[in-house]
């Protein structure tokens, strides 16, 4: 689909969604409760088969966290990224979606070890890379003394 | 292309040749003398472990590869056990995670061990000095270093002419007065 | 992480089983990985990957860095495609900032990371051979490995990271020996890769290990996000230079190599016949080099404009993608890389879980993991 009708079906199916297909790929953004439902619904529609998820990660706007999902599907090649905010700074949460994609298992393990966002309905919510007890280093407000020589 | 480097004299490229001087003088003939042969066939068979993080550990593969051929110099077989190596080739970065591993392959080395630091990230932490937070800035803070050979990654080249002064330095070894390497180790 | 770790292992004793840690220092783990393995008998039952041991941090020293900065730090993830991470980042602070770059610039990018992808897939067969078993081939992987080694050092003064392509084009203009050095390779290597042919691909022992081990279907592959030689081994067509050609890629005729048998076999066999295609689109270009500048002049100081960017590229092992957040600062204000190892490292317990534990390192070989990518 191009990138025109692609924003067009989405806004007929999910009215409420804000759609940008100046940019590309076409921009999502989406409420943080209804990531997961939305995920389905694209996966799964004949129309849309987003069956790839190749990226997803997380920005600290130091009043709220954005989270990215790149998807893409391997039989109409069209890409989409979602948006959604995550409005509570210091505590955020948002729905897994491992168990719609694979790949997103790990990518949201990385997520929550280096941003501190945890996913409900996790199967395996574990931090990746650093042990437990760190502090999450890609937030904006991260600090350490000792480890981290500022230039 | 148009680069042109200073030329740099011969002699300054004949660094540390004091480390001879290092060696403890008083011995009998007969003692001296085993040692010299102890060390000429210890200094001649260094068994280095397969120890790589990262980008060095290629450029230590290349080293050991027909190009390059370190079994030249005795470093030829590659031990996957830290208890028949006899140095510990740190070649790459290491982070506060992998370092209390490091700690305990180095402790499970037979005596006599050395440790050749490999690169700028083994040297002091090279590009990952600044602005991170999980780089140990130096392989020293873990474990005593025998010979630092840098660069990001050091030449084949480079690693052979470390191998070459860690065998002047075990060359200078006695057994009257055995080597420890925690001394003067912080 | 200690806790769940401790409740696998004790759930499992008492089934009877073997819990066993590969790594972080082994030999088979091409680097500083560990797998945790759980055992009944010689079979598999899982396999737990643990990364985080080369975790160095890059992403966060990025937002601290300015882009031609950057270059330096992503030549350090994935060490064996250098270039194209290099090529990554270069696209993208052009893409942001507008800037066409020369014919010249193109061509030479596109040669490079050929070359790089020989290099690389080189140092894969004599790696995966010697997990095999046989130490022969990492003589003769390493041996050709070197040539174009040479090639590099001549143009770009360095043997393993250049940093060599940089935002507006390349650090210099090429030697003048470059085209005939690499023609001269290119002649030498059609002639010992037959070599290889010989002396892995048609050996029994090798062939009963690979074939049908670590079977993955294509609908496992793309949910599991795997790319390059792993994902078209189980005929996901995911190669970037096909589906969203970068530099001279699109002037290029080559072949996209899939197979479906998703078995360690068919990615052995997809990277045999990549070399053979990196050496066909090398030889489209490198009598065309156009004439003219090797780079074009940037701003001194780099400032993407406000917005998000986005780059994907196929390096040797996979889709590599580079997501910027920028603010208009010369620093970006987030930077992520989706980096190809680590979605294929993951799949590691979908593809050895059933089979034996010397299958293990066969399966770990074939995915071709390069760790500081994975951890960055």
């Amino acid at each position: 689909m191009e990138k025109e009708q692609l924003g067009q079906v989405l806004s007929e199916l999910f009215p409420s969604l804000e759609i940008n297909t100046s940019q590309d790929p076409v921009r999502v953004k989406a409420d943080t409760g209804s990531i997961h439902s939305l995920a389905m619904t694209l996966r799964d529609d004949s129309r849309f088969q987003f069956d790839y998820l190749f990226n997803m990660y997380g920005i600290d706007r130091e009043d709220r966290f954005t989270l990215v999902y790149y998807l893409e599907s391997t039989i109409f090649r069209h890409i989409v990224a979602i948006e959604t905010d995550l409005a509570d700074h210091d505590n955020p949460v948002v729905e897994s979606i491992s168990d719609l994609w694979k790949t997103a298992e790990f990518q949201e393990r990385e997520i929550y070890d280096l941003m501190g966002v945890s996913f409900t309905n996790h199967p395996d919510p574990r931090r990746l890379f650093l042990e437990d007890g760190w502090a999450f280093p890609l937030r904006k407000d991260y600090k350490d003394d000792i480890n981290f020589i500022e230039r | 292309m148009g680069l042109k480097i200073k030329s740099m004299k011969y002699e300054d490229f004949q660094d540390n040749d004091t480390l001879e001087i290092f060696k403890q003088s008083g011995g009998n003939i007969l003692m001296t003398t085993i040692d010299d042969i102890v060390n000429w066939g210890r200094s001649n068979s260094i068994w280095p472990l397969t120890f790589a993080t990262s980008c060095c550990g290629i450029e230590m593969m290349a080293a050991g590869a027909p190009r390059h051929d370190f079994s030249r110099f005795g470093m030829e077989v590659y031990r996957a056990t830290p208890r028949q190596a006899d140095v510990i080739v740190v070649a790459g970065t290491i982070v506060h995670k992998m370092a209390p591993v490091l700690k305990r392959l180095y402790d499970q080395m037979a005596d006599p061990k050395y440790v050749i630091a490999m690169g700028a990230c083994a040297c002091s932490g090279g590009p990952f000095y600044y602005n991170t937070y999980s780089v140990v800035r130096g392989v020293d803070h873990v474990i005593p270093v025998d010979v630092y050979v840098p660069g990001c990654p050091p030449r084949p080249e480079a690693l052979l002419y470390g191998v070459l002064q860690l065998q002047r330095k075990m060359k200078t070894d006695t057994m009257r007065s055995p080597r420890d390497p925690m001394e003067n180790y912080i | 992480m200690q806790e769940v770790e401790l409740q696998d292992i004790l759930t499992a004793r008492e089934d009877g089983d073997y819990i066993i840690n590969i790594g972080p220092q082994h030999p088979s783990t091409h680097g500083v990985l560990r797998f945790v393995v759980s055992l009944k008998g010689e079979m598999l039952e899982y396999v737990i990957p643990h990364c985080g041991y080369i975790h160095r941090g890059i992403e966060k020293m990025c937002e601290r860095l300015t882009y031609p900065q950057i270059i330096h730090l992503t030549d350090r993830m994935d060490y064996l495609s250098a270039h194209m991470n290099n090529e990554a980042v270069s696209l993208l602070v052009e893409k942001a900032t507008g800037v066409e770059v020369p014919e010249r610039v193109k061509y030479i990018r596109t040669i490079l990371s050929e070359l790089q992808r020989i290099q690389s897939h080189q140092l894969w067969w004599a790696a995966f051979g010697m997990d095999m078993g046989g130490l022969t081939c990492f003589f003769y992987g390493l041996r050709d490995r070197e040539k174009i080694l040479d090639i590099f050092e001549e143009s770009f003064g360095s043997r393993l990271l250049h940093s060599y392509i940089c935002p507006g084009g390349v650090m210099n203009d090429i030697h003048p020996n470059f085209q005939k050095r690499t023609k001269e390779f290119i002649k030498y290597f059609r002639k010992k890769l037959p070599e290889y042919d010989e002396l892995l691909t048609g050996n029994i022992i090798f062939e009963m290990r690979t074939k049908g081990m670590g079977v993955l279907s294509k609908g496992e592959a793309i949910s599991y996000g795997l790319t390059g030689p792993p994902g078209r081994a189980s005929n996901f067509a995911c190669d970037i230079r096909k589906l969203y050609p970068y530099s001279a890629y699109d002037k290029v005729e080559f072949k996209e190599i899939l197979y479906t048998e998703g078995d360690t076999w068919a990615r052995y066999k997809v990277r045999m016949a990549e070399m053979w295609e990196s050496m066909k689109i090398i030889e489209q270009l490198i009598d065309n080099i156009p004439e003219g500048d090797f780079t074009i002049k940037m701003k001194p100081v780099i400032r993407l404009p406000e917005g998000e960017y986005s780059q994907r590229v196929e390096t040797a092992r996979g889709e590599l993608g580079v997501y910027v957040v920028s603010k208009g600062e010369k620093t970006p204000y987030r930077m992520h890389f989706r980096t190809p190892n680590f979605s294929n490292l993951f799949v590691m317990n979908r593809l050895a879980a059933g089979n034996k534990i010397a299958d293990l390192i066969a399966i770990s070989g074939s995915l071709d993991l390069v760790i500081p990518d994975i951890d960055r």
